[in-house]
């Protein structure tokens, strides 16, 4: 019925890790749920409550060296806490009913599980003491904090209960980002290449190789160093918005593309289309952070959207004109 | 650092309040504070709509419409895809 864990992490976990981390079988990645023991836990011993996604069920297990628990596992169809507790699967019920389901009140001899904080939004502590009789603890927001949390009699500090999002943090999620967006990237970049040969009187397919190569690059640039300079810079970027914040990184981005590639007239074209491309992935990138509301974010779209979508028409229809300018 | 002012939909109802102080803990932005057996709002904008306040509170002192914070969510959910965020392929990681 129990299974035996380590506090140690095997290469194996690491390497999941990785691809976990680039979205590739990304399902597949779940701990079966029921209980777990690590270490040597009695009827006394605290339970500790995780999703089965494997990254989040590794993290705390790693941090549990040197101590006695059981890990309670939940059904959250391998998603982690944060997003599971959101759509209701980290939910009162599969707490409830997983708690009967491996007997838990036979186990120990308490009536206390540990929840980590950001499973809160799905979980109504007063109704799991209600429906099981087991009392909700909420524990400190990062597994790396749960040992102190114990040794403290399960008290958590002020400082432990605040989400923060530091530098790891956001570039953590840059792959998963990259990789959601990149095939309609490309198309587009495709599209731009498409257009390069337009000129005056025909259409000319050797400016495909040379100023089709170089839109396409541009592209690509826009969408990388959006994707990736934003989350790193984001706490110094001016702005709230974060499709305000990509801005200054879209300028930048453009100053150094115009000088890297020979433009000659293309240079203003390429404006728009940058920031059009680095303020849309900066927009989303509000769902990695940990601090944007929904109704904020509704609002920030309902001006950016249709500004990204006139910039990236501008940056078309400016990139045609150039053509058509450059072969008279 | 902080998002757009003004926004948030949270209401919280004082007469209803029994000062338990789950909102204080469970909340990951120190929005509420309990004085005197009450809770209080004492930084509004910080709130990002988790819920878990509202879902906590044994009397539902609460109110707020809670949703996740993410345009790529609330892009694929315009476009029928997976609903409001966190589908397996969205972003979201915490
Ligand atoms: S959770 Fe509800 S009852 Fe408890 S302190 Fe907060 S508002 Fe008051
Ligand atoms: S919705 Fe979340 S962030 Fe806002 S006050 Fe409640 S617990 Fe805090």
């Amino acid at each position: 019925m129990v299974t035996r864990v380590n506090a140690q992490l095997e290469w194996r976990d690491v390497l999941g890790a990785v691809k976990v981390r680039l979205n590739i079988g990304r399902m597949a990645y779940a701990v079966e749920p029921g209980l777990y023991a690590v270490g040597n836990p009695e009827e006394t011993s605290p339970v500790l409550v995780s999703a089965n996604y494997k990254l989040s069920f590794d993290y705390l297990r790693r941090e549990l060296g040197g101590l006695d628990v059981w890990i309670l596992v939940l059904d959250t169809k391998g998603v982690n806490v944060w997003c599971a507790a959101g759509k209701g699967t980290f939910g009162t019920d599969e707490l409830v009913s997983r708690i009967k389901a491996v007997g838990l009140e036979k186990i120990v001899s308490h009536r206390k599980v540990i929840l980590p904080q950001l499973s809160a939004p799905g979980i109504a502590a007063h109704e799991v003491k209600k429906q099981s009789g087991f009392q909700v603890v909420y524990g400190p927001v990062r597994a790396c904090d749960i040992k102190a949390f114990i040794h403290a009699g399960m008290e958590a500090t002020p400082e432990m209960r605040m989400v923060r999002f530091d530098f790891a943090d956001r570039l953590a999620v840059v792959p998963v980002e990259i990789v959601e967006w990149a095939p309609h990237v490309f198309l587009l970049g495709l599209a731009m290449l498409g257009l390069s040969g337009i000129t005056g009187v025909s259409y000319d397919l050797s400016l495909i190789w040379t100023r089709g190569f170089n839109v396409f690059m541009i592209v690509l640039g826009a969408f990388l160093g959006g994707s990736i300079l934003v989350p790193a810079l984001l706490p110094w970027l001016p702005g709230k918005a974060f499709s305000i914040k990509s801005l200054c990184v879209g300028l930048v981005l453009w100053g150094i593309l115009v000088s890297v590639l020979n433009l000659a007239l293309d240079v203003w074209a390429m404006l728009p289309v940058i920031l059009s491309i680095t303020s849309f992935m900066a927009m989303n990138f509000t769902g990695c952070t940990t601090f944007t509301s929904q109704s904020g974010v509704k609002r920030e779209m309902r001006y950016a959207i249709p500004v990204q979508i006139l910039l990236l028409i501008t940056g078309m229809i400016l990139w045609v004109i150039a053509g058509i300018g450059g072969s008279l | 650092m902080k998002y757009l002012s003004n926004v948030t939909t949270l209401a919280l109802d004082k007469e209803k309040c029994i000062g338990c102080g789950m909102c204080e803990i469970v909340c990951p932005h120190a929005v509420f504070s309990v004085v005197d057996g009450k809770a209080f709002i004492t930084d509004r904008d910080a709130c990002m709509e988790c819920g878990a306040c509202a879902r906590n509170c044994p009397v539902e002192a609460i109110t707020l419409d809670s949703g996740v914070g993410c345009a790529t969510g609330l892009i694929n959910g315009m476009f029928g895809g997976g609903g409001a965020c966190c589908g397996e392929k969205t972003c979201c990681s915490k």
